[in-house]
């Protein structure tokens, strides 16, 4: 291996329009040939300590804390395993539909985000686009209707969120044993009121990622793309199923590694690798060891696991997916914008499918069972699969905690990605301009990873591009 | 400026992340007055979704905690700017209005609100003694405010 002291150090710091810090460091030799790339994550594992030690009947508002961008995933997936802890497996009907229509909710305004505003600039402007033009203000001034249509479906997906946890910031919604309000016929009208647009909008979105993939296969194919297994949540008939199920794996060909799995049991399924350069660990099958059992998650490998959706329009779109690909998975990094509009449509369905069941109304809200020591928890993410994992002492405070969040399972992904990227894109070019630079983070904001954010306060979040030289000295900036 | 004019504060922060919190603290302080023509919202950051609510109040303060600078508080006003470049985790106040402007015609006024914090970098639910005390001082100005909006323009980049 070559001594890294002799190479030059490009450094892209933080990512942008990617949800929270990442830092990309691209070593080049004296002729900008990359001989590596990746990418550090800035991730804050001091949570699992933070929470030790709470009531468990505190955990699902508390998790909420984790991250400002996916609050909701958290404050589910935590109250899924605290269902365990008071020793409850089947919610009532009326709590177990509000739940997933607050989840759909969340699907639906996180999904919508990125796509109109962080990935839209790069796909309608093109990788390469003056920086000055290539963001939500260009999308804002040059495509006025699809901005505003993303703000719209954003703000229809959170007004869910706060009709069903109670409110946006600290929802409150889900609690050990079901969930702590119903929903009003007049909430649930003024939803209704306007659905039929919030799915004509969402069957536009997913045109123009289909449109935008397929138009430019050629290009799109090769970018960022490698074979890889995926993973997600399965309903136990096959179809895709985000708020439950049990784990399936398949790998790069579609072959089952392992299908049908009790996520309770995920430790025997599941490791993670530590590595010494990265705050972030990397998960892997166990089976298949560190180097090939690592996996993606996410849109496009859970439309590539599921059998079928069982919403009609969004099952059409998945079979117009995997036709691009024979009925085999598809392998594309940048095909993550399609499978995600995809999920869109069908978030959008199913939210229209629970509105119209008056079980929503119900009042038999909270399931009481016998209590147990450990509770684990899993969702589909909008970013992939999370896992929460506690186990309670007999004074009711969580003794300890374990979470595998989504963006943690696509970091291998997210890091061949940048390197081929790199190596495709950047390697042996003369030189490195911002247009190039952004060719990485285009494929990282594929997977829409969330960084673990937290601290925000005025001030922050600069972007920074640096050249160093091997001894660190700085031969070029950019900054925005 | 008449009283009259349609406000929408926004507070916005991480409350499990110490000081971060005194954005969501102030809002809730101010739900609590129940003062008549305010909307009060309060979220962990600044979306896009917001300029639509920008786009419907005529002024919005947006209150959020500052990392350095005046103490207790200051007060900004802040223009419409197209922003280059930035994240969906934290869109900064002057994009919002440019959004607002941009994709719903608004004229909104906005003014920043930022309160003096000093401790960020570790889990907690609570604000450090000196905050604490400048959230105070930060409600006692914005009472004033809710009740003579003029006073924005009197106050913005004066030191408190």
């Amino acid at each position: 291996m070559q001594d890294t002291q002799d190479l030059k150090r490009v450094v892209i710091e933080p990512v942008t329009r990617v949800e929270g810090h990442g830092k990309v460091t691209i070593l080049l030799d004296e002729q900008n040939t990359v001989k590596q790339a990746r990418l550090h994550i800035v991730e804050f594992r001091g949570f699992e300590r933070f929470i030790q030690g709470r009531p468990y009947t505190e955990a699902p508002v508390l998790v909420q804390r984790l991250c400002g961008i996916c609050p909701v995933s958290h404050h589910l997936a935590a109250a899924k395993a605290m269902d365990q802890i008071v020793g409850v497996d089947t919610l009532t009907p009326t709590a177990e539909k509000m739940r997933r229509l607050m989840h759909y909710g969340q699907m639906f305004q996180s999904h919508s985000l990125h796509f109109f505003h962080l990935a839209s600039p790069d796909l309608l402007f093109g990788f390469d686009a003056d920086v000055a033009i290539r963001n939500v203000i260009g999308v804002a001034a040059k495509h006025k209707e699809l901005a505003v249509q993303g703000v719209m479906m954003r703000k229809y997906g959170q007004e869910i969120i706060k009709a069903t946890a109670g409110k946006k910031i600290h929802g409150t919604g889900a609690i050990p044993g079901g969930i702590n309000k119903n929903l009003s016929i007049e909430e649930r009208d003024g939803f209704l009121k306007d659905i039929d647009q919030m799915i004509e909008w969402s069957r536009g979105a997913l045109k123009v990622a289909k449109d935008y993939t397929v138009e430019n296969l050629e290009a799109v194919a090769p970018f960022g793309s490698f074979d890889s297994n995926h993973l997600s949540l399965i309903r136990e008939d096959g179809a895709m199923d985000l708020y439950h199920g049990n784990l399936r794996a398949i790998d790069a060909q579609g072959d089952k590694i392992f299908d049908q799995v009790n996520y309770n049991n995920y430790l025997d399924y599941i490791a993670e690798d530590v590595r010494d350069w990265s705050y972030m660990k990397f998960p892997f099958i166990k089976s298949l060891g560190v180097e090939n059992g690592w996996y993606r998650v996410g849109p496009l490998a859970r439309v590539n696991t599921a059998d079928f959706i069982d919403t009609p329009e969004a099952e059409a779109a998945r079979k117009e997916f995997m036709a691009v690909t024979d009925g085999k998975p598809n392998n594309l990094t940048m095909a993550y914008h399609w499978a995600r509009m995809i999920e869109t449509l069908h978030s959008i369905e199913k939210i229209r499918e629970l509105l119209e069941d008056s079980d929503l109304q119900g009042t038999d809200l909270v399931v009481k069972g016998d209590r147990r020591p450990e509770g684990v928890g899993l969702i589909e993410a909008p970013r992939g699969t999370l896992f929460h994992h506690y186990r309670v002492n007999e004074n009711d405070q969580v003794e300890m905690a374990n979470l595998i969040v989504s963006t943690t399972s696509n970091n291998e992904p997210m890091n061949r990605a940048v390197s081929k990227v790199a190596m495709d894109h950047i390697s042996g070019k003369a030189e490195i301009t911002e247009g190039l630079l952004n060719h990485i983070e285009v494929a990282i904001r594929a997977y829409d990873p969330c960084l673990s954010c937290a601290t925000h306060a005025l001030g922050k979040m600069p972007l920074v591009v640096r050249l160093v030289d091997a001894e660190g000295n700085e031969v070029a900036k950019k900054s925005t | 400026m008449d009283s009259t004019r349609r406000i929408l504060l926004i507070g916005y922060g991480n409350p499990g992340r110490l000081d971060d919190g005194l954005g969501p603290a102030l809002a809730a302080a101010v739900e609590k007055l129940q003062p008549a023509g305010v909307t009060v919202d309060s979220d962990y950051q600044l979306t896009v979704e917001d300029a639509s609510d920008v786009a419907a109040h005529d002024i919005v303060i947006f209150a959020d905690a500052s990392t350095s600078g005046t103490e207790p508080y200051y007060v900004e006003a802040v223009a419409p700017k197209a922003a280059l470049s930035f994240s969906s985790h934290s869109v900064e106040p002057a994009v919002l209005l440019h959004l607002a402007q941009t994709l719903f015609n608004a004229k909104t006024r906005g003014y920043i609100l930022g309160i003096r914090g000093y401790e960020f970098n570790e889990f907690g639910e609570r604000l450090s003694e000196p905050a604490a005390r400048n959230l105070e001082k930060a409600l006692q100005y914005i009472t004033l405010v809710l009740a003579d909006p003029q006073l924005l323009d009197s106050t913005s980049g004066a030191s408190h």
